[in-house]
């Protein structure tokens, strides 16, 4: 603690930080959410449990349906496809990431640092596409590689009764859009965590939106597969299947669904009070 | 500087602040004084840009707050005390709110330093007393050097140690040359750390004058005199006020208390007492803000 009565200058003249011009740019506030989101534990271990339900929950599916082979018909050992059983850890890794999306803004409104970060850049936007673009890469990236390790270790213990291989019809393209949904659910999570403000709030619509409303649609799959669920479960699915988009306009739509998120969270950030 | 036109902030149908206008200068703490509820911190958002005035507008150095390309090099704020995640360091809060200005980690270490925050820096936000809070938040305010510092309740909760230490610091900033502006609801804060008040009640503007002006006022004198009702008819006789206070004790206004002597003096009257009595700045205060306080002690709705 500095002793009454001799506090030094506050900057002023030789010692001010002048020696760059001063300004916020996007490159700086991206900067700076690149430090807020490596100094809080939080973030990181949600992504370590989403990186964990991933893999984990692929290799014990595989594992689990090795075992399953002597019990399985010729018709169902056949059905078996590429990347199903190895990346069905993604329904459960989408709630840790929808989690960390909803808390890379929530964390902020709920401890009075947005009022701090919109000082800092008041014209308010750029932290929101800081946000969404950091976290959506981070997301991106390590989901990815989590999609990946768990396709080729899954296969690994499935080599036992069924040869995939990441050149298979549709193989690919369904590693790769694990992780592509997997970011689509990291920005809704932004998204509404910047138009509701609340933790709790924005997490129980993420969870709605991911897993309430799929389970409420297996009672008309028609209607079904045009939410964002069905858009993401369809990415996933290797080879085409009645009731489910084809790959194309079910990427198209779930970009829709994000979009309009991040308008909503764009309206909400710029006309309301912080 | 800082230009405050007209503002005003309805929320619903309670006017939290009415057509506000003042101007708050350079090289001089000027106090935003007004009881809790009368609009002060609504006012303080406003010209940082958090929340938008209904009608009116707020100009800081000229320009409104998220006009300026570098804010925190204009402005520094203080809104709340622990506008700080909770579960960050101390250090890394700054580091964090410096990189949007591309402000280096010497300036944020120095700031450290300066706000006593050494021993702490490396802690979570969030285990931080109010007054560790405090230091942390004027630190971040003071991160861009900027030529205007706006601070809410900044000695809230801080020890004594503390508020010597933010009033010397707010006197310096103001001499050199910077504009200063803090919100108190307590006179007593403002008498010793501001040069110019800005009074508040219910959101609308009650006075706007220097410290000094405010004290100088209604300046009365006590007389004690055994001749008192003797006394009384003479200061009447010289256009005074007189007030009986007690048996032989007068409150005389209108005339000082030399005068006073020398009256008692041409008429031979003993006087025991003679005591010039100034106005305190907490009773100018309660007497400017008598009619807008929002809920009032000891009265009945």
């Amino acid at each position: 603690m500095s002793a009454p009565g001799t506090a030094p200058s506050a900057g002023g003249g030789a010692n001010a930080p002048a020696a760059t011009p001063l300004g916020v740019t996007p490159r700086r506030v991206l900067r700076s959410e690149w430090i807020k989101l490596t100094t809080l534990r939080s973030t990181w271990l949600t992504f370590a449990v989403a990186v964990a339900l991933m893999i984990g929950l692929g290799l014990l599916m595989a594992w689990l349906t090795v075992g399953e082979w002597a019990s399985m018909t010729e018709v169902e050992r056949a059905q078996e496809q590429a990347g199903q059983r190895v990346l069905a850890g993604r329904l459960f890794a989408q709630l840790a990431i929808g989690v960390v999306g909803v808390i890379a803004i929530t964390g902020e409104y709920a401890t009075g640092m947005i009022r701090a970060t919109l000082a800092a850049v008041p014209r308010r936007l750029p932290v929101l596409w800081a946000k969404l673009g950091l976290f959506g890469a981070v997301t991106f990236v390590v989901m990815s590689a989590a999609s990946f390790a768990a396709f080729f270790a899954g296969n690994r213990i499935l080599a036992e009764h069924w040869q995939f291989s990441i050149s298979d019809p549709g193989a690919l393209r369904v590693v790769v859009m694990t992780g592509v949904t997997l970011t689509a659910v990291c920005l809704l999570g932004t998204a509404l965590g910047f138009v509701l403000r609340n933790t709790a709030a924005a997490i129980s619509a993420i969870v709605s939106i991911v897993l309430v409303l799929p389970i409420l649609g297996q009672v008309a799959p028609r209607v079904a597969q045009y939410l964002p669920s069905g858009a993401m479960g369809a990415l996933v699915t290797p080879t085409p299947q009645p009731d489910v988009l084809a790959p194309w306009p079910a990427l198209l739509l779930l970009g829709a669904y994000v979009a309009a998120a991040i308008a909503a969270a764009v309206f909400t950030l710029t006309r309301r009070d912080a | 500087m800082i230009e405050v036109q007209d503002l005003t902030k309805r929320y619903g149908d309670r006017l939290a602040v009415d057509a506000l206008s003042f101007t708050v200068r350079p090289g001089l703490v000027t106090g935003f004084l007004g009881p809790n509820g009368a609009g002060k911190s609504t006012t303080m958002r406003m010209i940082a840009g958090l929340d938008r005035p209904t009608a009116g507008r707020a100009l800081v150095n000229g320009r409104p707050y998220a006009e300026h390309r570098a804010p925190l090099r204009e402005v520094g704020l203080l809104l709340e005390a622990k506008a700080v995640h909770t579960s960050r360091s101390a250090r890394d809060h700054l580091r964090a709110l410096a990189a949007t200005h591309g402000i280096d980690d010497r300036r944020v270490e120095r700031l450290i330093e300066l706000a006593g925050l050494r021993e702490v820096a490396r802690k979570r936000a969030g285990g931080f007393s109010l007054g560790m809070g405090q230091r942390l938040g004027i630190a971040a305010a003071l991160l861009g050097d900027p030529a205007t510092v706006i601070l809410d309740e900044p000695v809230n909760g801080l020890d004594p140690e503390g508020v010597l230490w933010v009033r010397t610091l707010l006197r310096e900033l103001a001499a050199e040359g910077r504009t200063v502006f803090l919100s108190s609801h307590l006179m007593s804060e403002m008498a010793l750390t501001a040069d110019h008040l800005v009074v508040v009640g219910r959101g609308r503007l009650i006075a706007d004058l220097p410290v000094a002006e405010l004290t100088a006022r209604e300046t009365t004198v006590l007389v004690r005199s055994p001749e008192a009702a003797v006394l009384t008819g003479h200061l009447l006789a010289e256009q005074a006020t007189v007030a009986a206070v007690e048996q032989g004790l007068l409150e005389v206004g209108g005339l000082d208390a030399a005068a006073i002597g020398a009256l008692a003096h041409r008429h031979g009257l003993p006087l025991h007492e003679l005591t010039p009595r100034r106005a305190s700045l907490e009773e100018a205060f309660m007497e400017l803000t008598r009619d807008s306080v929002e809920y009032r002690a000891g009265v009945a709705a």
